[in-house]
């Protein structure tokens, strides 16, 4: 199991707290398949990803957005427990969805990415490797059932 | 993967930007490397790695030295940095994987000291620039 110091769990919430989830999530997935358009084969169904723009103003992207982000405060709040707390999730994006994990790695490092443009010098390394860690620790959780 | 024209255009452009701040940049993108990803300090047993030191300082300098030279010269990354190229194969023979983390880092430091700079277009050329850079320091490993 992944232990985090009171430190982390602080730098964590801190960050957390001041996330606009909705904008945040849709920044982060609309960055992920512009930044690595291979991602944009799980999005079929999306519609117009023909351009940045297209992608940025896709309300279909800004929906899913901000549904994976507000999973990601799911797992925030079970940080003592993960595994459990994502276990149907692992299932469906390994039994459903087909999704490599890889691309929870890539995923997590764009949202660092936006942490980092939001919160500026706010975001710094100690805050940076203790979300390193913690997308590492999701991504980890959610291919934890594949199978 | 090829940098296409806007890619180019994007890379000089942020280079442009970032202009005397490089040195600070390669410093820090280093910091947040070694806080972020540990494993990568045992490539720096001979430094002292503390906040501020002073060596971290000069070879963060070297990193945005190198990086700059590559977007100077960017039709020709691999001719730009053959020297550097040869080094790593020969005596640095820095694993692979490590080039995708300092890069991580180094995204991070743009994207916190200049938000608006890191548009999603101009994150995705940083960000093959930084893959093909990599891809050139590794090119001769076997």
């Amino acid at each position: 199991m992944v232990h985090w110091s009171a430190e982390e769990k602080q730098l964590i919430a801190s960050v957390w707290g001041k996330v606009n989830v909705e904008e945040c999530g849709a920044e982060a997935l609309a960055r992920l398949l512009i930044v690595y358009p291979w991602t944009q084969r799980f999005f079929d169904n999306f519609g117009n990803l023909s351009s940045p723009t297209a992608i940025i103003g896709n309300p279909k992207v800004r929906a899913h957005g901000k549904k994976v982000l507000t999973s990601f405060g799911e797992a925030i709040k079970n940080l003592d427990n993960l595994k459990v707390t994502y276990s149907k999730l692992s299932e469906l994006h390994c039994d459903k969805l087909h999704v490599d994990p890889e691309n929870f790695r890539l995923l997590g490092d764009i949202l660092i990415i936006v942490l980092a443009a939001h919160f500026t010098k706010d975001f710094t390394p100690a805050s940076q490797a203790t979300w390193q860690k913690l997308v590492g620790v999701v991504a980890h959780a959610l291919a934890h059932k594949y199978h | 993967m090829v940098l296409s024209a806007n890619d180019k255009t994007n890379v000089k452009g942020v280079f442009g930007k970032i202009g005397g701040h490089a040195e600070e940049y390669g410093a820090e993108t280093l910091e947040r490397m070694f806080a972020a990803y540990p494993q990568t300090k045992t490539y720096f047993p001979h430094f002292d790695l503390a906040k501020g030191s002073a060596q971290v300082k000069g070879h963060g300098k070297k990193v945005a030295a190198a990086l700059v030279e590559a977007a100077n010269n960017i039709d020709d990354i691999a001719g730009a940095l053959s020297k550097l190229s040869d080094l790593h194969a020969q005596k640095l023979r820095v694993d692979p994987v490590n080039f995708k983390l300092l890069g991580q880092c180094f995204l991070v430091v743009v994207a916190s000291h200049n938000p608006s700079l890191l548009t999603p277009e101009v994150h995705a050329s940083l960000d093959k620039f930084l893959c093909a850079v990599g891809t050139v320091l590794t090119a001769k490993y076997r």
